[in-house]
């Protein structure tokens, strides 16, 4: 037997073999490393480039200018795509959550008919394609008069956001100990008050994940917000900027890429804040509770 | 009252039927059972429910479901371009039917909860306890219904925006509803049972596209779950490596393409494969390689997609098994090391299999997710090139992005429908199968 484990603990030396193989690892890593920033930098540097077009971005620019920033507040709607992004990504958030919340408080803390039965379908819901019932969302935002307007666009995705979320939460909830509503009951605590003293805090892990996700959807939705959002003046970010490098001119593509550096900062702070949290509810996500 | 045990047989008989009788009542007419039961002021409002139903709900029920049932008689009728009687609109009146049938069943089920009160009550009475007054009434109403009120406004939402829709896509498939003979306002559109269904599978044109394009999205989601699975773990195990220094720096690296919103970099991509400005063909040129149609030629746009999708999902996996490494007990691999296993030996034997066994679920969802991963394919390619071979689809259309082309580019909203209830069948198996692996339902209620 070689002692070989011995000298490893001590971290003593290596052997030449493990020094070749830790360079190849670190040769991987760093080339991986470029493959992933590539294009972050690609965006940024664009974005500073003077001209109007891909070919036109360079990696060594003469002279660095924000003027494709400037543009977009100036002669793009870019602040008001902005704004309402964050008005439907605000709003979204706070009734989903409240949604869901309930929902899963409900199916986790009672017992009524019907139960079974909701949570059933539930899951049923969530198995088929979300356009699938696009034609007769359109039909009832149409009679509703909430076609092209922002709310029409909020409920259809904090409809949406139930089945999963509700589910997600109520398998947390189940897992939380009841001994303290128990223990609050006896002291006459009402349902609402061991819901808001109790359940709430216990599960602010979850719930920022069901408040995150929720954020973060309207961001990248294109589907529901081409369908519901008709005008200039209600477009969302992900509807503006697709548009401007699809265009068949794409002319624009250094435009894009400052209103996508503008983007792409907020939402990946946000999430890199998060990681935990988002990670941790997509992992309850697959096993449902 | 005396105790149960002293009811003699006679008193028995006549209190199951005062029992029948205030069950009788409230199926002639709601609230008659509890106002027998002495529960005035319950039996009244029932009542009132009722009447209101009855006078102002009855008619626009029916003429929702007649609308249901016959999508609609009346043809739209024009002289020389202009319409002069504007018919029926079937779609509208398949969606208020569908309205109006949900509303009925809602109806149906307050009902019967009308006659299951009323009997509950009456046992009650015959068992000894009285009936509660109305002030009881709505204590009690409020302590057993909190369930009910807590869901309220998520059932609200998910039946007119989750069931109501779907239901109405389910319905479609069976209908002709499509370009350019059957659309309304101008033409009516009729139930046509499983014509849709055989079409899709018989007629040429429907089935060469269909079977060509199923075989692509099994073969995009297996590659696409598999590639994104194998990269993030072969990372996650190098930078695990003990020598490996600055863990956490790489890491938070990887992470980025998760984290920058993929819309934003799926378009980047876009332009950074295109084919004549692009700087990939750019940098190819300069290699000496001539310059690649990366997104228009078949092959090569399915390449890129891969690539792309690799870029964007390896992270998510990297991260996950990063934990699960680090969570692996040291003493196995030390135990393994002594008794001589060669590294792949540990890895095939201890890491592996801990791996794939806590991330089994999310990598079959994940697989599930790719089947229907339209963002990438419609903001990528937009299923291009165009493959004309095809009906409405180009060669990297999945069939979700087919269907979103059948739908709001073709007006075939009839096969696009049956295509969904295809695709729910296939996903609903899958989720089915990795629902009974887990826990979820077994120990649904060993917490109660």
């Amino acid at each position: 037997m070689r002692t070989i484990t011995g000298s490893r603990k001590l971290s003593v030396g290596l052997s030449l073999r493990d020094k070749l193989m830790l360079t190849v690892i670190y040769l991987i890593l760093i080339a991986t490393a470029v493959v992933v920033l590539y294009p972050v930098i690609w965006v940024i540097l664009g974005s500073l480039n003077p001209g109007d077009t891909i070919s036109s971005t360079t990696y060594l620019p003469e002279k660095l200018t924000f003027s494709h920033y400037i543009n977009l507040f100036v002669e793009k709607d870019y602040l008001l795509w902005y704004k309402n992004t964050l008005f439907i990504a605000v709003m979204n958030m706070i009734i989903a959550t409240i949604l869901v919340v309930t929902a899963a408080y409900a199916f986790s803390r009672f017992r009524f008919p019907g139960r079974k039965q909701g949570l059933m379908v539930m899951l049923v819901l969530q198995m088929f394609p979300s356009f699938m019932g696009m034609i007769a969302i359109y039909i009832l935002l149409l009679q509703m008069n909430l076609l092209d307007n922002h709310w029409g666009l909020i409920l259809v995705y904090a409809g949406g956001s139930i089945p999963f979320g509700a589910w997600l939460v109520k398998g947390y909830f189940d897992g939380l100990p009841r001994s303290l509503e128990e223990a609050a009951k006896i002291d006459g605590a009402s349902h609402t008050a061991i819901f808001f003293r109790i359940m709430i805090p216990l599960s602010v892990p979850m719930l920022t994940f069901i408040a995150v996700s929720n954020f973060i959807g309207p961001w990248m939705d294109f589907i529901f917000a081409r369908l519901v959002l008709r005008s200039n003046d209600n477009k969302t970010l992900a509807i503006g900027l697709f548009e401007m490098v699809t265009g068949r001119a794409n002319n624009e593509f250094t435009t894009f890429a400052a209103g996508a550096v503008l983007v792409a900062i907020p939402i990946t702070i946000l999430f890199l804040f998060l990681q935990k949290y988002i990670i941790e509810g997509l992992k309850a996500g697959a096993n449902k509770g | 009252m005396g105790s149960p045990m002293s009811i003699i047989p006679a008193a028995r008989e006549q209190r199951s039927v005062k029992t029948t009788i205030s069950v009788t009542l409230s199926i002639l007419f709601m609230g008659l059972g509890q106002i027998y039961n002495r529960q005035i002021a319950k039996g009244l409002l029932l009542a009132l429910v009722e009447l209101y139903v009855l006078i102002f709900w009855s008619k626009p029920v029916m003429n929702g479901l007649w609308g249901l049932i016959t999508l609609g008689e009346q043809m739209q009728i024009r002289q020389r371009g202009r319409i002069i009687e504007q018919g029926d609109h079937s779609i509208f009146l398949m969606v208020e039917g569908i309205i109006y049938l949900l509303a009925l069943l809602v109806m149906i089920c307050f009902y019967i909860f009308n006659i299951g009160d009323a009997y509950k009550v009456r046992k009650g009475i015959e068992a000894g306890i009285p009936a509660h007054d109305a002030k009881q009434s709505i204590k009690h109403a409020w302590e057993q219904g909190y369930a009910y009120f807590l869901l309220i406004p998520a059932i609200t939402f998910t039946l007119f925006l989750t069931i109501l829709p779907l239901l109405f896509g389910i319905l479609i498939a069976f209908t002709n509803y499509s370009g350019p003979n059957y659309l309304p306002p101008k033409h009516l559109v009729d139930w046509v049972g499983f014509k849709t269904f055989s079409n899709l599978f018989n007629l040429k044109a429907w089935s060469h596209t269909f079977y060509g394009v199923v075989s692509w999205t099994l073969l995009w989601a297996v590659l696409a779950t598999v590639s994104t699975y194998f990269t993030g773990l072969f990372y996650a195990l190098i930078i695990n490596v003990k020598a490996v220094r600055f863990k956490r720096f790489w890491r938070t690296i990887y992470i980025l393409p998760w984290a920058i919103p993929a819309f934003v970099t799926i378009l980047i991509f876009r332009n950074f494969f295109n084919a004549q400005f692009g700087p990939l063909n750019e940098y190819l040129s300069l290699l000496g390689i001539s310059a690649i149609p990366w997104l228009s030629d078949p092959f090569w746009a399915k390449v890129s997609l891969v690539f792309v999708n690799t870029w964007l999902g390896f992270p998510f996996w990297l991260a996950l098994m990063s934990g699960v490494l680090t969570s692996i007990d040291k003493d196995m691999y030390e135990a393994a090391e002594v008794d001589g296993a060669s590294p792949w030996q540990r890895f095939r034997t201890i890491t592996f299999p801990l791996v794939l066994f806590a991330t089994a679920p999310l990598l079959i969802m994940s697989f599930a997710g790719n089947l229907n991963n339209f963002n990438i394919i419609y903001l990528f390619t937009e299923g291009g090139p165009v493959n004309i071979d095809y009906s409405y689809a180009g060669s990297t259309d999945i069939l979700i992005s087919w269907i979103f082309k059948l739908t709001l580019q073709q007006n075939q909203f009839n096969t696009a429908s049956v295509i969904s209830i295809l695709i729910f069948i296939i996903i609903a198996i899958f989720s089915i199968w990795n629902f009974r692996q887990t826990r979820a339902f077994k120990e649904e209620d060993m917490i109660q």
